[in-house]
C-alpha cells in the first residue's frame, strides 16, 4: 500500500493486487501495475489470460472483488459519483465496435456529448465532424452503422470514444474481428491517436503495432501478469519461458 | 442423334415435366378444390335452413329490438336490430381501445420490471405474471367481477380519490370535462394551432428530405401546437372547460363518467391478463439486444435510464412490435368473454338477438365479420408501425 501512495505523482491508472472472479473462476489474480500519463502499453497473451477482463475493469465495466484501482486519482469503488466521472475520463474501444445500428454515424459521436456532458446540439455535431474528418469518415455521417465497412465502424467508434475527450482509451482487440485488409486503417488511426499524446492501453494480437508504438509490452497468462518490459526487450530477450513460447508461436506466422 | 448432343437445350419440355405448367396446374386443381367444399356446404346449410322454415336475408334488422342495453351509445328498446348490434359494436371497440392502451402501459412497466437489479421489483413482477398467464381469462374475470367489484362498498360508503374519483360496488364514478360556452374560442385556437402545425410539419419533411438526414419531423409541428394551444388557453376569456364531479343525488352519484362494474371487471381482468403477456414480449425483446450494446453505451457514460430509453427501447421495439400485434388481437377477441358478466358487447348483443329472432347464420356471419373487420384494422395499423420502424437503420 504504501508503494500505492509514492506512484501516484507521475501514475494516471494505479492497480494495487487487483483480483476478481467470475463465480468460482479465479480470473485476475492479483495485478499491480501503473501506466504513466501518456504511456501507450500494449496488453497481450494467449486467449483466456485475462487480458480483456483486466482492461475492463479500469472503465469499470468489470467489477473487482479485491484490491484497489486508481484512475487519475479517483479510485472505483461503488460511489456512482465516481463511476460517472471515470466513464467520462476513460474511451472505450470494443472488438465488436458496438455501435449503435439504429443512430446514423454522425448521432453514435454525438449522443454521449449530448446526454452526458450536456451539450448544445449544433455544438456537439461539429466536434462530431471534426473527429470525424480526424480518423476519415466525415463523408459516411450520415448513413448508419450497416451502410459501411467493418474498418469504417471500428473508426467511427474510436472517433464515439473521443466525443467525451477522455484522458484514457482502452482498446480491447480493436482489429480481431477486421477483415485483414481492413486492419490497417484502424491501426493507422490508433498511431495517430499514439502520437497525440493519448495515454492508452491496447490489447491486441498485433505485434508489429506493438513493437512499432508501445512504450511498454505486457505479457499476461492465467490471470497474472508474467512479463514486462519495453518492446525491444520484450520481443528479443524475454526472460520467462512462457513469454518466448508466445511469442514463438504469434510471429511464425 | 442431335438431341443426345449438349447443346440442344432448345428442346421442347413435355408440359408434365414443365415445372411452370405444374405450378400453375397445381393451383388451379387446390382452387377448385376450394370452391368444391365451399359449394356443398353452402348448398348443405340452405337446405338446412329450409328445412326451419327459414331463409337468407337481413329484412330483420329494420324491426324494432324490444331488449334493452344497460350501457353504451345512444339506444332505446323500441330501436332496431341494427342499431341494438351497433351499440355492441362501440362496446367492444372501446373496451379494446382502453384495455390495448392499460394493457401496453402495464406490460412495459412489468417487462423492464422483470429485468430490474433490484431482487424484490425483479421477484414481483415475476410472480404478477406468472399468476396472470397462467389462469384462465374467464375465471380471471369472474373473479374480478364477484369477488372484487361486487364486493365493493356500498354507495355511501364510496372509496373516494382527489375528491373527484368515486368507487363503490355500482361503479366507477370519475369527473368529467364538460365544454363551455368558451369552448368555441379555444377550438378556434386549437384549429389555428393544427394548421400553424400541419404547415411546419410539411416545411420540416420537405427539409429533412433534401438534406437526406434522418429526423423527427414534428419536431417544430408538435412544439408549435402546443404553444398555440396552452397561450389559447389564456387568450381564451373563460375557462373552455369545467371539470364536472360525480355527486350524491339521492341514492345514486349522478355526473360525472360512468363506468359500470361489468366494464370495470371485462377492463380489469383484459388488462391483467393481457398486460402478463406484454410483459414477457416487453422483456425477451429487450433481451435480444446485444450485450454489447448495454457496454457500450455505459461505457460513453450514459445512465442506466438513459440506455434504456436511448439504445435499449428502440432496438428492442423491433422484436416486440409483431408478438405485440398478436397480443393486441388476443384482447380484441377475448373481450367476447364480455357475455359471462353480462356487458353488453358485440358478441352478447348478437346472442340476444339470435335468441330472439332465430336468425342464427346473419347474426353469426355479421358477429363474425365484425370481428375481423376490426382486428384486420388493428393488424393494418401495426403492420405500418413495424415497416416504419424497421425501415430506420437497415
Amino acid at each position: 500500500m504504501a508503494d500505492l501512495e509514492n506512484t501516484t505523482d507521475d501514475s494516471i491508472i494505479v492497480c494495487d493486487d487487483v483480483h476478481k472472479w467470475f463465480d468460482d473462476f479465479h480470473v485476475l489474480k492479483g495485478i499491480t501495475t501503473a501506466f504513466k500519463k501518456g504511456e501507450k502499453a500494449v496488453i497481450c497473451g494467449p486467449s483466456g489470460s485475462g487480458k480483456s477482463t483486466f482492461i475492463r475493469t479500469i472503465n469499470r465495466l468489470e467489477i473487482h472483488q479485491r484490491g484497489r484501482i486508481i484512475v487519475d486519482g479517483i479510485e472505483l469503488s461503488d460511489d456512482l459519483r465516481n463511476i460517472d466521472r471515470i466513464r467520462q475520463e476513460v474511451g472505450m474501444v470494443f472488438q465488436q465496435f458496438n455501435l449503435f445500428p439504429h443512430l446514423t454515424v454522425l448521432q453514435n459521436v454525438t449522443l454521449s456529448p449530448i446526454w452526458v456532458k450536456k451539450l448544445a446540439k449544433g455544438e456537439a455535431e461539429s466536434e462530431a465532424l471534426a473527429l470525424l474528418e480526424r480518423v476519415g469518415i466525415e463523408e459516411h455521417a450520415h448513413k448508419f452503422p450497416a451502410q459501411i465497412s467493418g474498418g469504417q465502424q471500428q473508426r467511427v467508434a474510436i472517433a464515439r470514444a473521443l466525443a467525451m475527450q477522455p484522458k484514457i482509451m482502452l482498446f480491447d482487440e480493436p482489429t480481431s474481428a477486421l477483415d485483414p485488409e481492413m486492419i490497417n486503417e484502424v491501426l493507422d488511426v490508433m498511431r495517430e491517436l499514439a502520437a497525440s499524446g493519448m495515454t492508452m492501453l491496447v490489447v491486441t494480437h498485433e505485434m508489429g503495432f506493438a513493437r512499432e508504438v508501445a512504450d511498454r509490452i505486457i505479457f499476461m497468462d492465467e490471470g497474472a501478469i508474467v512479463e514486462e518490459a519495453a518492446p525491444d526487450i520484450f520481443f528479443d530477450n524475454p526472460q520467462n519461458e512462457r513469454t518466448r513460447l508466445f511469442i514463438s508461436q504469434t510471429l511464425q506466422h | 442423334m442431335e438431341n443426345n448432343s449438349p447443346n440442344s437445350v432448345s428442346e421442347k419440355i413435355p408440359f408434365w415435366r414443365d415445372v411452370r405448367v405444374l405450378r400453375v396446374l397445381f393451383q388451379v386443381i387446390f382452387l377448385i378444390g376450394i370452391l368444391l367444399l365451399a359449394g356443398i356446404l353452402y348448398m348443405n346449410m340452405l337446405r338446412g335452413l329450409r328445412g326451419l322454415g327459414l331463409t337468407l336475408n337481413l329484412d330483420f334488422l329494420n324491426d324494432e329490438a324490444g331488449f334493452g342495453i344497460a350501457e353504451g351509445i345512444a339506444y332505446e328498446p323500441s330501436d332496431t336490430y341494427l342499431r341494438a348490434f351497433w351499440v355492441g359494436v362501440v362496446n367492444t371497440i372501446r373496451v379494446s381501445i382502453i384495455g390495448i392502451a392499460c394493457a401496453t402501459i402495464l406490460g412495459l412497466v412489468v417487462g423492464i420490471a422483470r429485468l430490474s437489479s433490484n431482487w424484490l421489483v425483479r421477484n414481483i413482477a415475476a410472480i404478477y405474471v406468472e399468476c396472470f398467464r397462467n389462469i384462465p381469462l374467464l375465471l380471471q374475470i369472474l373473479f374480478w367481477y364477484t369477488a372484487v367489484i361486487l364486493q365493493l362498498p356500498s354507495v355511501r360508503q364510496s372509496f373516494t380519490f382527489f375528491g373527484g374519483v368515486f368507487i363503490n360496488q355500482r361503479g366507477v364514478y370519475l369527473p368529467e370535462p364538460q365544454p363551455t360556452s368558451d369552448m368555441n374560442i379555444w377550438l378556434g385556437y386549437l384549429a389555428g394551432g393544427f394548421i400553424l402545425g400541419l404547415i411546419l410539419y410539411l416545411v420540416r419533411l420537405r427539409k429533412l428530405r433534401q438534406l437526406e438526414q434522418p429526423g423527427f419531423p414534428a419536431k417544430w409541428a408538435l412544439p408549435a401546437f402546443l404553444l398555440v394551444a396552452f397561450v389559447g388557453w389564456f387568450l381564451t376569456p373563460g375557462k373552455p372547460f369545467t371539470w364536472e364531479l360525480p355527486a350524491l343525488r339521492g341514492f345514486n352519484f349522478a355526473g360525472g363518467i360512468y363506468l359500470s362494474p361489468e366494464f370495470s371487471a371485462l377492463l380489469v381482468g383484459l388488462v391483467m391478463y393481457t398486460g402478463a403477456f406484454i410483459a414477457e414480449v416487453v422483456r425477451s425483446g429487450i433481451q435480444s439486444v446485444a450485450k454489447g450494446q448495454r457496454e457500450a453505451a455505459k461505457a460513453i457514460g450514459l445512465n442506466e435510464f438513459q440506455t434504456l430509453r436511448l439504445i435499449v427501447l428502440p432496438q428492442a421495439l423491433r422484436v416486440i412490435a409483431p408478438p405485440l400485434t398478436s397480443q393486441y388481437l388476443n384482447l380484441t377477441k377475448n373481450s367476447s368473454l364480455a357475455v359471462a358478466i353480462g356487458f353488453p358487447d358485440l358478441f352478447n348483443v348478437g346472442n340476444t338477438m339470435m335468441n330472439q329472432t332465430g336468425q342464427s347464420i346473419p347474426i353469426f356471419g355479421m358477429i363474425m365479420m365484425s370481428y375481423l373487420i376490426i382486428s384486420l384494422t388493428t393488424s393494418a395499423y401495426m403492420n405500418w408501425y413495424n415497416r416504419r420502424i424497421n425501415r430506420i437503420g437497415r
